[in-house]
């Protein structure tokens, strides 16, 4: 997975892409398994500090980190 | 009856080649049936059976076998730059990326996959969806889940000769690690190339040691230091008092001399609250209990002999087994001693005579354990013998609360930090019972078994959810608590203080009036020796028992006499009458 455009530093985004590519992968897959007709089109998770969404594509993948407002 | 078959061959045929024949199947033994014994059963009509149209399972369990696990970091390096492109070189990889910026796809799928982005950030932006909306409402859970306890880990002692775990100690921050105290109780039956190591154990690695700390002798009690989490304090079998530093690596950083030691192990070491964090003092069987400091591990800075008759002198001294020290109360501690006395000290007592402030006694035997209620420090936990005893200081002559007699020698016992009506106890026998007074008082509320030896020592963690427990063949099995157990239930505190407080006057009243009865006892036997104080009271004793039972023959022996004449009167009377006026008479 290579970064094309990204406003965090280097390592963060690679680390981020490869971990999230990978989860997205698997998601696309599970979606794909109970029914082959759908397809996964966003991935969202929520965690303590921030919440991750994730829109997957053929061949890019859009990763945006934003800060819930608590 | 015996049906018997007997196979003959001569002795001279030893060893032939057997040949094999066919030949009629031959009745050995015929049995009839017999229908007299049908007599002895009973018909049962109709047959309740219940039968079940279903594939029949078996359940099997199979424990794994424990693996060995490592951690291991990688590295990851940035990959999947195409071949022409050197990660390394920073203009390639800008050319890369601005070539793809350029291309059309990519633009297209940013778009697209730009709007659905830009929708979900702005949900986001909006409504809060996880939002805690109704705070003010408290959780009035009122969990009923039944009380329970599960083993997460076992700690086996990897040496091949097994030695019982004596003693545990929790490391003060955050409780990842745990030092087990490892030796060989028996008197003079440790075997030969028995290991003197104690270990410290890391929760998260179950098969193997951390860390080995290596005394000379093998090691009865052993303490991390609260203030300084790199210090312990290990008290050993020969009397010595050592100490380590976890970051110096395993062997004795300092170790007192045996002249100044204790001559017998060391059975309870403490360390003190003191503004250099490096006091401590230690207990041992030799009647002696004596203070240190770390930095002059030489010689002790005091010592105190457990003689309570106040005297000072060795030969009269009580072996100390347990010690007990509050931090909120620094000057008075407390020791446990073989005789089952409870010995209440004051350290800064000028004189040696009043150091010893009072005892309580109450126990057959030994007392092992030995704790203040960490809520209501007026209240200390005992245990030894077959019972486990709650007293107050307020209470002298006996305890205000006992647990019945047990099947098992109890061995150890702590209370709770989180919940002050609970407390644990370990037994001979392998089980720990779990005690929860709010509950019930007579049983515990929970009866575990851990393993199938004896279980010598318990150590509860600081949030109250953790126990661990060692064995006789130096197994450590830690166990988690249900929640019910290790949170504070509502009202709580309350409940609890007035149990000890209305278990203290009612042992008051009981007390008053054991000493009103003696008055009065004395009172009458006031003409009388008056200087022997002791025998006097041996006599009281004595003097009372014989009267009673003088009182009791007498009224017996009346009583039949009276039955007699009576009967004799009677006679033509029928029976039932004489005897039911005798009974009348008598209240019987």
């Amino acid at each position: 997975m290579i970064p094309i455009r990204t406003t965090l530093d280097n390592s963060t985004t690679v680390q981020y892409a490869g971990l999230l590519h990978q989860l997205t992968m698997k998601a696309k897959s599970t979606v794909r398994d109970i029914d082959p007709q759908n397809d996964l089109t966003f991935l969202r998770i929520r965690s303590k500090k921030h919440e991750i969404m994730v829109a997957p594509d053929k061949e890019y993948l859009l990763i945006v980190i934003q800060n819930p407002c608590e | 009856m015996e049906i018997v078959y007997v196979y003959v061959k001569k002795r001279s045929e030893f060893g032939k080649q057997c040949n094999f024949s066919d030949r009629q199947a031959e009745l050995s033994i015929d049995i009839a049936p017999n229908p007299e014994l049908a007599a002895l059963y009973v018909e049962r009509n109709p047959v309740d059976t219940g039968i079940q149209c279903s594939a029949s399972m078996s359940e099997h369990e199979a424990n794994t076998e424990r693996f060995e696990m490592e951690n291991c970091g990688v590295n990851h390096v940035e990959g999947g730059w195409p071949k022409d492109v050197n990660p390394l070189e920073l203009e390639q990889t800008i050319r890369f990326r601005k070539k793809v910026e350029k291309d059309e796809n990519y633009i297209s799928t940013i778009v697209q996959l730009g709007s659905i982005m830009e929708h979900c950030i702005k949900q986001n932006n909006a409504i809060d969806i996880y939002e805690e909306y109704f705070n003010d409402e408290d959780d009035v859970e009122v969990t009923e889940e039944a009380p329970s306890a599960k083993t997460i880990n076992v700690f086996r002692d990897p040496q091949e000769i097994k030695r019982t775990a004596t003693h545990l100690s929790w490391h003060p921050d955050g409780n990842k690690k745990l030092a087990v105290a490892y030796s060989c109780l028996n008197f003079q039956r440790a075997p030969m190339g028995m290991s003197h190591d104690s270990y410290i154990w890391d929760l998260e690695n179950p098969n193997q040691p951390e860390l080995a700390l290596k005394p000379p002798s093998p090691l009865v009690t052993l303490e991390y230091n609260p203030k300084d989490s790199h210090v312990l304090l290990g008290g050993c079998y020969n009397g010595q008092i050592a100490c380590w530093d976890t970051r110096k690596g395993s062997l004795v950083a300092e170790l007192s001399t045996i002249e100044f030691s204790h001559q017998d192990p060391v059975y309870g070491t403490i360390w003190l609250q003191s503004k250099t964090g490096t006091e401590c003092f230690s207990a041992s069987t030799d009647g002696q209990v004596m203070w240190w400091d770390i930095r002059k591990l030489s010689e002790p800075t005091e010592v105190v002999i457990m003689d309570i008759s106040r005297k000072g002198q060795l030969e009269n001294a009580l072996g100390a087994i347990s010690l007990e020290f509050e931090s909120t109360l620094p000057t008075k501690f407390m020791v446990g001693t073989e005789q089952g006395i409870v010995i209440s000290c004051n350290r800064k007592a000028k004189t040696p005579a009043e150091k010893i402030v009072c005892t309580f006694s109450g126990h057959h035997g030994p007392i092992y354990a030995l704790q203040r209620n960490p809520f209501y420090p007026k209240n200390f936990l005992t245990v030894g013998d077959w019972t486990a005893r709650i007293w107050s200081e307020d209470s002298r002559e006996s305890s205000i609360m006992w647990t019945r007699y047990h099947m098992a020698y109890l061995t150890d016992g702590a209370w709770s930090p989180v919940r002050p009506a609970v407390f644990f106890t370990t037994k001979m026998d392998g089980t720990l019972d779990i005690w929860d007074l709010v509950f019930k008082q007579c049983d515990p509320a929970l009866s575990l078994k851990v393993c199938d030896d004896a279980l010598f020592c318990l150590r509860v963690q600081d949030t109250g959810c953790l126990i661990a427990c060692g064995s006789q063949l130096g197994t450590t099995t830690l166990l988690e608590v249900s929640s019910s157990l290790s949170t504070l239930q509502r009202n709580e505190k309350n409940i609890a203080s007035s149990i000890f407080e209305r278990e203290t006057r009612r042992e008051k009243i009981l007390e008053a009036r054991h000493r009103e009865m003696r008055l009065k006892e004395k009172g009458k036997v006031e003409g009388e020796d008056d200087g022997q104080k002791e025998e006097e009271g041996a006599l009281d004793l004595n003097e009372l028992v014989a009267k009673a039972e003088e009182e009791f023959f007498e009224i017996v022996f009346s009583e039949l006499r009276r039955k007699d004449a009576e009967a004799m009167k009677k006679k033509p009377k029928s029976v039932r009458t004489s005897s039911f006026e005798a009974c009348g008479r008598t209240g019987l």
